[in-house]
C-alpha cells in the first residue's frame, strides 16, 4: 500500500520534471520508478519518518509561519551585518528544553531552529537541545516566543 | 535585469572564495564552500532564464544535490577520518558542557 | 507588468541579501556567528531570487523545477549548518563569547 503509493509520486514527480511524454521515454521512466521502488524496499526504509504522511495536512499553515519568522529574523540579522554598534552582535549558547514528545517533532523544531538564521542548533539530546544565538535579545526570543508552542500544535500532535 | 542579479551573485561568490581561502579553521572553509555550492545553484538557475535554455534548471537541481551530499561526505571524512566507521554517541562530553556553562 | 515589476524587485533585493550576508562572513568575529551570516544568504537571497524566477516563468514546468530547488535548498541547508556546528563542537572548537556574556557566569 505505503510502496505503491510512493512508486505513484515518484511516477508524477518523472513525469512532471522529464516534460516528454512519448511511449519509450514514458517506459523508461516507470522501469527507473519500479527499480528505485525495488531497492528502498530491500533496504527496508518505509516507515513513518521517511514518508510522513500523518502531517502533511498541517504542512501549508506550518510552511506560512516558518516563511514569515524566516523573513522576520533576516531582516534582524542583515541589521546587525550592517551595524557599526559593536554590541549588535554578542554571541552565546543557550540550552533550551524541547517539549516535543516524537522524534520527528523535535527534528522539526530544531531544523526550524536553524533555519532562522541567528539561532543555529549546535546540539539536540534527548530532552534539550543546544542552541547557538547571535545576540542575547535573540536568544530570550526564542525563549519566551511562539516557535516552541507552535511546532508542536501546527505540525505534528493531531 | 538578470544581468543585475547575476553581478551580484558573482560578487557573492567571489566574497565566500575569499572567506574559503582565509579561513582560519577548516569548518570556516567548508562553511564558505558550502554557500558556494548555494550561491552556484541560484547563478545557474538565473543564467539559465538570462539565456532562455530552461533545461539548464535540471542542472541546478542536481547540482543543489551534490552541493548537499559533497558538503556531509567532507565533514565526515574530516571528524571521522573515513567515510565509514558508525556514527558515534553524538552527546557532548560533561567538560565541554562545564566550560561552557 | 506588474508581475515584471514584482519579479525584478524580488531579483534585486535577493542579490543585494545574498552581497550583504557574504560581506557578514567577514565581519563576524569567529565560525559560529559566521553561520549566522551563511544561513541569511542560504534563507532569505534563494527565497528572493527563485520567487523572482518564478514570477517570470507563469504557470509552467519551469516554475515547478524553480519550486522544487526552493524546496530541496531549504531542507538540506539547515541539516549541512546542523551538521557543520555540531562538527566543529566534536572537534573542541568553541565560540567566541560577547561582552554582555559575563554576568552571572561562574
Amino acid at each position: 500500500m505505503m510502496t505503491s503509493l510512493y512508486g505513484a509520486i515518484l511516477f508524477l514527480l518523472w513525469l512532471l520534471l522529464s516534460g516528454h511524454y512519448d511511449p519509450l521515454l514514458m517506459g523508461l521512466g516507470i522501469a527507473s520508478v519500479g527499480l528505485t521502488v525495488y531497492l528502498a524496499h530491500r533496504m527496508d526504509i518505509f516507515d513513518h519518518e521517511s514518508f510522513p504522511v500523518q502531517l502533511t495536512s498541517r504542512l501549508p499553515a506550518f510552511l506560512v509561519f516558518i516563511l514569515r519568522e524566516i523573513v522576520k529574523s533576516n531582516i534582524d540579522v542583515l541589521k546587525r551585518i550592517l551595524s557599526r554598534d559593536p554590541n549588535a552582535v554578542s554571541p552565546r549558547l543557550e540550552e533550551f528544553p524541547l517539549p516535543q514528545k516524537t522524534d520527528l517533532g523535535r527534528v522539526i523544531y530544531a531544523n526550524a531552529i536553524t533555519l532562522t538564521p541567528g539561532t543555529v542548533s549546535v546540539e539536540l539530546t534527548k530532552d534539550s537541545v543546544i542552541v547557538h544565538a547571535l545576540a542575547k535579545d535573540i536568544a530570550d526570543d526564542l525563549f519566551t516566543g511562539e516557535m516552541a508552542r507552535a511546532i508542536p500544535d501546527k505540525v505534528v500532535e493531531p | 535585469m538578470y544581468a543585475v542579479a547575476i553581478v551580484a551573485i558573482l560578487v557573492t561568490l567571489s566574497l565566500a572564495l575569499a572567506r574559503a581561502l582565509m579561513g582560519p579553521t577548516v569548518f570556516d572553509r567548508i562553511a564558505a564552500i558550502n554557500m558556494f555550492g548555494t550561491k552556484t545553484v541560484l547563478l545557474i538557475a538565473v543564467f539559465s532564464f538570462l539565456t532562455g535554455r530552461l533545461d539548464l534548471l535540471d542542472m541546478a537541481l542536481v547540482y543543489a544535490m551534490i552541493n548537499f551530499i559533497s558538503v556531509v561526505a567532507v565533514l565526515r571524512l574530516f571528524s571521522h577520518k573515513d567515510f565509514h566507521s558508525p556514527a558515534e554517541n553524538n552527546v557532548i562530553s560533561v567538560k565541554v558542557r562545564r566550560r561552557w556553562f | 507588468m506588474v508581475l515584471d515589476i514584482l519579479s525584478w524587485v524580488c531579483l534585486v533585493a535577493g542579490g543585494l541579501v545574498g552581497v550583504v550576508g557574504a560581506v557578514g562572513i567577514h565581519r563576524f568575529p569567529d565560525f559560529f556567528s559566521r553561520q549566522h551570516a551563511t544561513g541569511t544568504t542560504d534563507t532569505l537571497c534563494a527565497l528572493l531570487i527563485l520567487l523572482g524566477l518564478g514570477l517570470q516563468a507563469g504557470l509552467s514546468l519551469a516554475a515547478f523545477k524553480v519550486a522544487l530547488i526552493f524546496l530541496f535548498l531549504f531542507i538540506t541547508s539547515p541539516a549541512a549548518t546542523h551538521a557543520l556546528a555540531s562538527a566543529a563542537v566534536h572537534s573542541g572548537l568553541d565560540p567566541k563569547r560577547g561582552r554582555t556574556d559575563s554576568e552571572g557566569q561562574s
